[in-house]
């Protein structure tokens, strides 16, 4: 599928979850990218990083809880927080560096800001290898990343952080020094050897996007949706 | 005493194991050399010894204690590791304040703290760089702040990952003294290396690994002269040893792989020839 229309598709999802604070709504979102997630082979992954999100959804529900959210609002922000990460999920997980780098190129974004957006891309796998060897490294100095009240836990990333930090930056700077020295940006027009077209099933995603966020604008201004009622909440404290 | 017991270790979601098999002693005070390709299992091999993998299958014991009884804090009171690329574990404001990261860690209190980062900055020649940034020191330096930040609480046992590279002739050298000088205060010392020429000079133990298992485990003199097993391991001899591959001394070749022993064996013979023949030919 072309990245253009998978895009197009995410922002669809990811508009229709920020309009709706409905938790049938947004449990209709969230299942609506099912079929497309079983469709594209991915469901392992996406249960893995819908499993690695699992922590932060958790903070945003009780965050929202504890600070005064009523309890189906706290449910409905953490429903549309893993609905929008699974639709970003599965964009990424379906489209290689050089296809988003490509769609880019080809919707006129500039070439420097589409490279520099490919290469972050890219670079995630590598950031992630050098987070492990740093965190590696550190407790071989006797490090205890979970030791201490919540205020040393978080110190104790400080020597996780730096060292990754002015890692990114070296590299960054070598990988800069390494692209001038060949030549990058010599041409103002680039010409690329592979062009995107876009395809039925394209066309028809594109369609089937305009089409469900009119939908979801009719149903959020004239269509009274069910209401799930749980009269609990904590009093607030801002 | 560092012994791997039917090792097998293989990485979260991958298909086939990176060691298999692994059997290995190192006993106090030994000097051994790990080689082999990229990708042999090597650094699998060593973050084992203090407690960073644990073994799927098997068992890696340190002085008696299984790694999987111990938290590596623990283990990395008695087995210091020193990764291959020190920006990995820099941090700190300064050089001082980097050495006493680990000892404050482990406990030590201010006043040892304070007296043995002074007598590692000493020993390692870093005294001058005491409050300067670690991230000013150039390539070479910071690998020795790292190294310090190792030794600087004194472990049982040392390892060094690839603790040549980015390094001059001199600091090679320097760094083989260094080693001397620990393994004579009864260091245990495990290095990774790929470099034959420093394991040349050095001549330790060396343990051949290829794609995860150990083929070969003797003498530097012995391994780095078989071109069998160092073709296995994607190695080749070191210089001098080729040279006196290419040199046969009465119909026999010799087992010489280091500058020194070379030259104790050569300049008397060369000295003999030109006085013999008179001149150079």
């Amino acid at each position: 599928m072309d990245p253009r229309a998978k895009f197009i598709l995410t922002i669809g999802i990811f508009t229709t979850a920020l309009m709706f604070t409905n938790v049938f709504a947004l449990i209709t979102i969230f299942l609506f990218q099912i079929p497309l997630i079983l469709m594209a082979k991915t469901s392992r992954k996406w249960l893995r990083s819908m499993r690695g999100g699992l922590f932060l959804g958790v903070f945003i529900f009780i965050m929202n809880f504890i600070f005064g959210t009523a309890l189906v609002l706290s449910i409905a922000f953490t429903l549309r927080f893993f609905t929008i990460m699974s639709a970003f999920s599965f964009f990424f997980m379906t489209t290689s560096a050089d296809d988003l780098g490509l769609a880019l190129e080809q919707i006129h974004v500039p070439y420097s800001i589409s490279f520099t957006f490919t290469t972050a891309v890219r670079l995630v796998p590598t950031m992630a290898v050098d987070a492990q060897t740093v965190v590696d490294a550190q407790r071989s100095r006797g490090l205890e990343l979970d030791k201490g009240n919540f205020m040393k836990r978080v110190r104790n990333y400080i020597p996780i952080l730096i060292p990754l930090i002015i890692s990114a930056i070296r590299r960054s700077v070598e990988l800069a020094e390494a692209l001038e020295s060949r030549a990058f940006g010599a041409t103002d027009h680039r010409t690329a050897i592979v062009t995107l077209k876009l395809h039925f099933a394209d066309y028809l995603a594109i369609i089937g996007t305009i089409l469900g966020l009119a939908v979801a604008i009719y149903v959020y201004f004239r269509v009274p949706l069910p209401i799930l009622v749980i009269p609990i909440q904590l009093p607030k404290i801002f | 005493m560092i012994s791997v017991n039917n090792t097998s270790f293989r990485y979260i979601g991958a298909s086939s194991d990176v060691l298999t098999n692994v059997n290995l002693q190192i006993k106090d005070g030994e000097f051994v050399a790990i080689m082999g390709e990229n990708g042999s299992g090597k650094t699998t091999l060593v973050k084992m010894f203090n407690g960073l993998l644990k073994p799927r299958v098997g068992s890696v014991m340190i002085d008696g204690t299984d790694t999987r009884e111990k938290s590596v804090a623990q283990l990395s009171r008695d087995v210091g590791l020193i990764f291959q690329n020190p920006d990995h574990q820099l941090f700190a404001e300064t050089v001082s304040e980097e050495l006493s990261f680990s000892l404050r860690n482990f406990g030590f209190n201010e006043e040892v703290v304070k007296r043995r980062v002074t007598n590692i900055l000493t020993a390692l020649d870093l005294e001058k760089y005491v409050d300067s940034s670690p991230f000013v020191l150039s390539g070479g330096e910071r690998k020795r702040v790292a190294l310090a930040a190792i030794l600087v609480w004194d472990p049982k046992h040392i390892i060094m990952d690839e603790p040549t590279i980015g390094q001059d002739y001199l600091q090679k050298d320097r760094l083989r003294n260094f080693i001397v000088q620990l393994i004579s205060q009864g260091k245990t010392i495990v290095i990774v290396t790929h470099d034959v020429e420093f394991v040349a000079e050095c001549k330790p133990r060396v343990v051949l690994l290829s794609k995860g298992t150990v083929i070969a485990d003797d003498a530097a003199t012995k391994i780095l002269t078989n071109d069998e097993l160092l073709a296995q391991a994607s190695l080749v001899r070191p210089q001098i040893a080729e040279l006196m591959h290419q040199l046969p001394i009465s119909g026999k070749t010799l087992d010489i792989i280091d500058a020194y022993a070379a030259r104790e064996f050569l300049v008397p013979k060369l000295r003999e020839a030109v006085q013999t023949s008179g001149h150079w030919r």
